[in-house]
């Protein structure tokens, strides 16, 4: 589904036109994390995928004046990128094909160990309330941040557009190409790997 | 994703957790599993740290674009200015 375009796309795009370097760069800022993190899903090193995000932005400065406002900016700006960086992956023989995306970590996988229900299916070990204070501490956050870091490529990609970048469902699936369903799966596989960190963490005792 | 039209259990519930957050389980499935958690403390406590984990990682910082990246995007950009 596509948003309409909002007056901020509209005007940044007419700042771009009219050659505007800061507002590029604002953008810059805003999706060059974003844009790597996505190419490196079609390409074998990071060197690569910098290139590949570097030639998306001459391509988006060439083509800013095709741009229609059809779909937002970035929905537009991923699509240029999806299409270079697959362009390159072929070229570069990537080992790995995208469409793994969808088939890596098959097999299910629970959320919660098994170990932690009874024979029905109810738990058996509850889950226990979090201390408040070691919660909001700094620490918390290295220990949410290694465990986005140890999550399989394609869950740990999901995680941190929706949840550290604040993405839409929408915008993780256009820009990945993922269906409905294996976008919310590999979302809830991870959040769920970082909830189990975060349970470990916070019932050690300090 | 479907579910028994009977009660839901922990263990399946733990697997809808992402489904029911995303507003994406259908009205029936919502009023089975908002029926469970009104009955069991253990899936709330689990649905709230969920909430957490979610806020949390939410206050995570953005990665910054290198002077390297920076410099070469600005370079492009005078370049197509200049054309």
């Amino acid at each position: 589904m596509e948003q309409p375009p909002s007056p901020q796309d509209a005007k940044l795009v007419e700042r771009l036109r009219a050659g505007d370097e800061e507002a590029f760069m604002e953008l810059v800022d805003n999706l060059n994390p974003s844009l790597l993190r996505v190419a490196r899903m079609f390409v074998p090193t990071s060197a690569l995928a910098e290139d590949v995000v570097q030639e998306t932005w001459v391509a988006v400065l060439n083509g800013i004046h095709r741009f229609e406002g059809r779909s937002s900016l970035k929905t537009w700006i991923f699509r240029i990128l999806t299409n270079t960086a697959k362009t390159r992956g072929v070229r570069e023989r990537r080992s790995v094909p995208f469409s793994a995306l969808d088939t890596e970590e098959g097999g299910f996988e629970p959320v919660v160990e098994r170990s932690r229900f009874t024979g029905t299916g109810h738990w058996a070990v509850l889950p226990r309330a979090w201390p408040e204070d070691r919660l909001m501490a700094k620490e918390t956050r290295s220990v949410i941040e290694r465990a986005i870091e140890r999550l399989p490529p394609n869950q740990q990609l999901v995680v941190t557009l929706r949840d550290v970048e604040g993405w839409t469902a929408d915008e993780v699936r256009n820009a990945l190409e993922l269906s409905e369903t294996n976008q919310r799966v590999l979302l809830h596989r991870g959040r769920g790997k970082v909830r189990r960190a975060l349970e470990q963490y916070l019932s050690e005792e300090q | 994703m479907s579910i028994g039209l009977a009660h839901l259990n922990c263990l399946e519930l733990v697997e809808l957790v992402t489904a029911y957050l995303e507003g994406d389980l259908s009205s029936g499935e919502r009023k089975r599993f908002d029926a469970h958690l009104s009955a069991c403390d253990g899936c709330t406590m689990y649905v709230e740290q969920m909430r957490r984990t979610i806020e949390l990682t939410g206050t995570l910082r953005v990665d910054n674009v290198s002077r390297e990246a920076e410099e070469a995007l600005r370079h492009a950009f005078r370049d197509w200015k200049g054309r």
